[in-house]
């Protein structure tokens, strides 16, 4: 090693010597493997309705900051992604992007194993990307493309991912409740010993059917977590607007909730942590987490007509979720700011690629329109079908109807 | 009238439509004084601020009503008459439908909103079984008349799974409601304000893409069209086509198409799907002994499978050809697939040729 010459250099240059050393060699442990134990509190405390919440210091370390870090800024430059490519019309149909709440979704996976079923609405793409999903398979979806995770016949609404028990991407608010204590029965049943979180939101509160799931669930005690993801508005209505009781952790009545600071990664992954033990040994749990959405409800919707950009404005600077890890990150020295910027750029480059990746990727066939209606050659007719879209010659193609003519001229 | 002229682009159909001029209309059943021109949004809401002004007791509800909805129809009206009148519900279709038989129950208009027909199931039971055969099962003690469902239905060129559904068939198939469909802004505000005041519970499907699309002279005062009277919007001698909503504009276009190769083609916009008019569409078989029927929703089991076995009640030795359906595959409504799945021009067209060539 250098460093024995040095002894006989003069001390200056040993100093300069040294810097230049210790700059290279970088003394700190990397931060995406370093694993000693770190004790955060979080924000604000925990909230409990018929049950004892759980302490507000919650135990971390360097590389599950590092990996909450990473995942969120990917999850974010993801959706404004999204977002710019749906003003392209690259994307069509309805686009509900989940920027500001990506907190929920690194929490919620970190207390998780992917025997845990996850089941949410529409608002899906940063849950499907938590849960394992690529981003090759997030954009092609997206663009109604054949490497989409639904073969690009279900589109932004519907992202599905079998092996990591992630059921979904749902078009009717609330109708994944009842659906999502299905999967809680078929677990105890089979004693797997985990549990599925059903997410909703603030809106779908006020269905009937999740009143009608969350009985079933308490009356058998199913290993069934549900999740309001409240971000205050359903659509354009304000909470207070549509619900009398807008704390959604109480409505359960019988069953025990906890209200969650769900811009707060540390606070979501303890909630979880917590709310999974407790409904393994006792049946249903409502989390309430509180969180915020920067976009309108979807790319149709401004956000502007029934909140101030204050408000938005005041939320990106005071509870952004990514800020928090950061700063986190920042004041524990884990990282330097440059680093944190590089992994940044890094990810932008790792969603351009995708994109364009995805862009290449050609619409699945025609064949693809009667597929999958029922179970495989269990279908009625589907002969006939086919001979009907190939006998008219001027009919648009698919990929005409979604505004171009050859995919790869974009 | 003609309706390409009053119908902007279709995206993903190819009709290079003409800009908006307009004809003068075959229906003389409205007076054209004061006539502006809207579209059908606009002519929707004019049709509701009537409602609400010349009936005190009459009420609109629904999700995200208030700012003016999402496709512009309330505009105005909260500020107008008042929170008390014009208001959200929370987002429960089974419960504002409920609450909307009960407010009818008790002599009010309830004017409720579903945000896409897609979301209307929830609500089915409450429609079927309770709005349905209230005065029935009542022996016309009570009735829910003063209830009218809005619901924008059908394609809309992307929107996928759940934004672009035609369920009327499933409504069709219930004594004691009302389907209503219109075709254009015209007659979309006479036709809601029939269904207002109509003193049955009435379902009236808004076809969403013509929303923006559709633009025509609408006349600005207060008119109403009648219900379960069927239209003839295009003479002709060789075939009739029979359909509503939307899909009429492109019936229209292959209309025109077939008159090229000489097939005269009668064109029927039916208006009310139940009770609809048998009459009208069997004297038109009557005269040309061919009909074809068109609509956006799944074949099996469509409305036109029920017009097709009425027709051939009534008109068995006259017909010259099968009953001909060009109508939605039986898929669920497909994202990137719409324009195989829909009953395009040209499918319409090539079934007009077989049918008058059988």
């Amino acid at each position: 090693m250098a460093l024995s010459h040095l002894s006989s250099s003069s001390p200056s240059r040993c100093a300069n010597l040294l810097k230049l050393l210790s700059s290279a060699i970088s003394l700190r442990r990397p931060i995406s493997t370093d694993t000693t134990p770190i004790t955060v509190e979080t924000s604000v405390p925990f909230t409990a309705h018929q049950c004892e919440a759980p302490s507000r210091t919650v135990q971390t370390n360097a590389k599950e900051l590092a990996t909450f870090f990473r995942d969120m800024v990917v999850m974010r430059r993801m959706e404004i992604a999204a977002d710019s490519l749906y003003k392209a019309k690259l994307i069509r149909g309805f686009c509900h992007l989940y920027d500001g709440q990506e907190a929920v979704a690194v929490g919620m996976e970190a207390a998780l194993t992917k025997k845990d079923c996850i089941i949410t609405s529409y608002r899906d793409h940063c849950t499907f990307v938590a849960r394992g999903g690529t981003l090759l398979e997030v954009f092609a979806e997206l663009m109604g493309r054949q490497a989409g995770c639904s073969k690009g016949k279900g589109g932004s609404m519907h992202f599905y991912k079998k092996d990591s028990n992630f059921y979904g991407g749902h078009g009717i608010v609330g109708a994944q409740v009842p659906l999502g204590c299905g999967l809680a029965f078929a677990q105890k049943y089979c004693k797997d010993e985990a549990v599925t979180f059903a997410l909703y939101g603030d809106g779908a509160a006020n269905q009937g059917q999740l009143f009608e799931a969350l009985n079933i669930s308490a009356l058998w005690d199913l290993p069934a977590i549900l999740v309001c993801e409240n971000n205050h508005y359903g659509m354009g209505t304000a909470e207070w607007r549509a619900a009398k009781s807008p704390a959604y952790y109480k409505r359960g009545d019988y069953a025990p909730g906890l209200k969650v600071d769900g811009m707060d990664a540390l606070a979501v992954k303890q909630a979880c942590a917590f709310a999974k033990e407790h409904a393994l040994k006792n049946g249903p749990i409502i989390l309430e987490m509180d969180t915020y959405r920067y976009h309108g409800h979807s790319m149709s919707d401004p956000g502007s007509t029934y909140r101030t950009r204050d408000e938005i404005t005041g939320v990106r600077q005071e509870r952004d979720p990514i800020e928090r890890i950061r700063k986190l990150i920042l004041s524990h020295d884990l990282s330097t700011d440059k680093e944190l910027k590089d992994i940044e750029k890094e990810v932008r480059k790792e969603v351009d690629d995708a994109i364009a990746q995805a862009k290449e990727n050609p619409v699945p066939e025609p064949s693809e329109l009667f597929s999958d209606v029922y179970a495989k050659g269990l279908g009625v007719e589907s002969k006939y079908m086919q001979k009907s879209i190939y006998r008219h010659k001027g009919d648009e193609l698919p990929s005409q109807a979604f505004g171009y003519n050859n995919p790869s001229e974009h | 009238m003609a309706l390409r002229n009053i119908i902007g682009k279709r995206i993903g159909n190819g009709i290079g439509l003409v800009g908006r001029r307009s004809l003068s209309t075959s229906t003389s059943d409205v007076e054209n004084r004061n006539a502006k021109s809207m579209n059908l949004y606009s002519a929707i809401n004019q049709a509701l601020h009537l409602a609400l002004e010349t009936d005190p007791r009459a009420f609109v509800f629904g999700e995200d009503v208030s700012f003016g909805g999402v496709f512009r129809c309330t505009t105005g009206l909260a500020d107008r008459f008042g929170k008390a009148r014009v208001f959200n519900t929370p987002l429960c279709e089974q419960g504002i439908v409920g609450f909307g038989i009960g407010l009818a129950a008790m002599g009010n208009r309830a004017i409720a909103e579903i945000q896409f027909a897609d979301y209307i199931y929830p609500a089915f039971d409450q429609i079927v079984n309770e709005a349905a055969k209230f005065r029935y099962r009542s022996g016309n003690q009570f009735n829910c008349g003063g209830l009218t469902i809005r619901a924008p239905y059908g394609a809309v060129g992307h929107g996928g799974h759940y934004h672009s559904q035609s369920p009327e068939a499933f409504f069709c198939h219930v004594p004691g409601i009302k389907v209503v469909i219109p075709r254009s802004p015209r007659q979309a505000k006479g036709l809601l304000l029939s269904c207002i005041r109509d003193p049955n519970p009435v379902v009236f499907f808004e076809p969403k893409w013509l929303y923006r699309l559709a633009v025509e002279e609408v006349p600005e005062h207060d008119y109403m069209l009648p219900l379960s009277k069927a239209e003839v919007i295009r003479q002709g001698s060789d075939i009739t086509l029979v359909g509503w909503g939307a899909q009429l504009s492109i019936m229209e276009q292959a209309c025109i198409e077939a008159e090229k190769d000489g097939i005269s083609c009668e064109l029927i916009d039916l208006k009310t799907l139940i009770p609809w008019d048998k009459e009208t569409v069997e004297a038109s078989v009557r005269k040309t002994g061919r009909v074809l029927i068109s609509h956006e929703a799944p074949v099996t089991g469509g409305f036109g499978a029920e017009i097709s076995a009425s027709i051939v009640e009534r008109c068995f030795l006259r017909l010259e050809a099968p009953v001909a359906r060009v109508c939605g595959l039986d898929t669920p409504f497909p994202l990137v697939f719409e324009p195989f799945y829909m009953p395009s021009k040209n499918k319409v067209l090539d079934a007009i040729k077989a049918t008058v060539n059988y």
